[in-house]
């Protein structure tokens, strides 16, 4: 949703703190019925993931979820799914070249990296997508490697 | 080469062979030599013609001759369909040209870029820029899929793993690498202007070692854009080359800048041009003027000209803007 995406990088540093606090009780328990159901919940977590993260960030499953390190901005909507920073072809308004109503995935990012606490993050270079992937749970891999 | 030089070589030396390996080079073209041996270093644009002649192309590049050290061909720029960056740089390489290959990322995925890098190394290509590419939206072809398998900073730093550690990205050797100066291209004046020397750092810790500026108009933003980049210790690590242009009138610079996303050209320039006889002279005095100024900043190592459909006026405005203090870059005539 459009609006609470806009939200998210608006409270980008509320996110971070409720990810801070959150990710590690979620990945934990993920491991701990992963455990216990040997994949089976798989399909149900997945759906869970992406209703939730679809409806805060606009989450497109892309299965290499980065929202920490981009001011809690899901770089998957740029419509050139551009991991790394914008491209040069923002309009002044700071609204997409391809989607003039849409303000441009990454000013969003930047705006909320810099409300974040640990703003550095959105530095670090992020190397293009895992297309395997795609539509799978991110939530779950990371708590299968144990991060 | 002068023909000393060539006479001291111990092989037979051919126009389209890279020069020999240089110590703390990472390609063996003329383009890294000039800007690493401290000359202010001057390039350009071609557009690929729509056309299977070559001749249009050598056509093309003979404009720049004695004036321009290295030449980038364009890769399906704005989105619109012509001849391929890296043919058309395969055959300017092929009488002695520096080209500048320009690869954009919304064409061709991971595998094809990767390919088509070594086959312009191959080639005798010796220096690439890694763009995103304008997207198709933009173009003649709207409806055309986007690919943007990469992005820039992926694009520098598979260009950098193939060269330097001679693999490709799925960890595949590579017996002969291909040694490819990197560069990249940077826009000061796109929103958000704040993050763009974070960016550009990104950039070049990526592997860009030199940087193309989108067209520079307003030089109070671009001199400050620089200071920012010169305390960041990031004219240490590349080249910095600023974009500057020329307009043909008053009505189409303002046809650019509300058309074409990204580029800003403030409302002086505008009225300068609307109050001159004679519009397109004016903007050439502009552009020529701009290169000046652009060489007087601090961490500047070169100015990159970019006249669409005026490539013709290239070689007059830098002969007139003495930014090559006399010096003669090299045109295909030094080998005969």
């Amino acid at each position: 949703m459009y609006k609470a995406r806009l939200f998210a990088a608006k409270h980008a540093r509320f996110y971070e703190a409720l990810y801070n606090a959150s990710s590690p009780i979620i990945l934990s328990l993920l491991r701990g019925v992963n455990m216990l159901t040997r994949d089976k919940l798989d399909r149900p977590i997945t759906w869970v993931e992406k209703k939730v993260k679809g409806f805060m960030f606009d989450c497109q499953m892309c299965g290499n979820c980065v929202l920490s390190t981009t001011g809690m901005t899901c770089p998957m909507n740029c419509p050139k799914t551009l991991r790394n920073g914008p491209c040069g072809g923002v309009r002044e308004n700071g609204n997409c070249e391809v989607k003039p109503d849409m303000k441009c995935v990454w000013v969003e990012a930047w705006n909320g990296s810099i409300k974040m606490k640990n703003n550095t993050k959105i530095q670090e270079i992020q190397f293009a997508v895992n297309n395997d992937h795609k539509d799978t749970s991110a939530w779950i891999r990371l708590a299968k490697e144990g991060k | 080469m002068s023909k000393t030089d060539k006479d001291n070589q111990e092989y037979v030396y051919h126009p389209g062979d890279p020069l020999p390996e240089l110590e703390g080079h990472v390609s063996r073209g003329r383009f890294e030599r000039v800007l690493k041996s401290g000359k202010f270093a001057v390039t350009t644009e071609l557009s690929p013609p729509d056309s299977t002649d070559r001749e249009e192309v050598y056509k093309q590049a003979s404009l720049f001759d004695d004036y321009v050290d290295a030449i980038n061909a364009t890769d399906g720029s704005g989105a619109n369909c012509h001849m391929s960056s890296v043919v058309v740089c395969a055959l300017l390489s092929y009488i002695g040209y520096s080209p500048i290959y320009q690869i954009s990322c919304r064409d061709r995925n991971r595998i094809a870029i990767q390919g088509d890098l070594l086959g312009a190394a191959a080639l005798g290509i010796c220096n690439v820029l890694a763009l995103t590419g304008d997207d198709v939206v933009s173009g003649d072809h709207p409806e055309a899929k986007r690919v943007f398998d990469l992005d820039s900073v992926s694009l520098l730093t598979t260009i950098k793993k193939m060269r330097d550690e001679s693999v490709f990205l799925s960890g595949r050797t590579i017996s002969k690498p291909p040694k490819m100066f990197a560069g990249s291209t940077i826009n000061p004046f796109a929103p958000p202007v704040k993050s763009k020397v974070l960016q550009l750092e990104k950039k070049i810790a990526a592997g860009a070692g030199f940087i193309q500026t989108q067209y520079c108009f307003d030089l109070p933003m671009l001199r400050e854009f620089m200071l920012e980049v010169v305390d960041r210790g990031l004219t240490e690590r590349a080249f910095f080359l600023p974009g500057v242009g020329t307009l043909a009138s008053a009505r189409t610079a303002r046809w650019i800048q509300n058309n074409v996303p990204g580029v800003y050209i403030p409302d002086e320039i505008i009225k300068r041009l609307e109050g001159a006889d004679d519009q397109k002279k004016e903007g050439q005095l502009i552009c020529t003027e701009l290169m000046q100024q652009v060489k007087e900043i601090d961490g500047v190592s070169g100015v990159h000209v970019m006249a669409y459909k005026q490539e013709q006026y290239v070689a007059q405005m830098v002969k007139n803007s003495g930014v090559l203090d006399g010096r003669k870059p090299w045109s295909p005539k030094d080998n005969y």
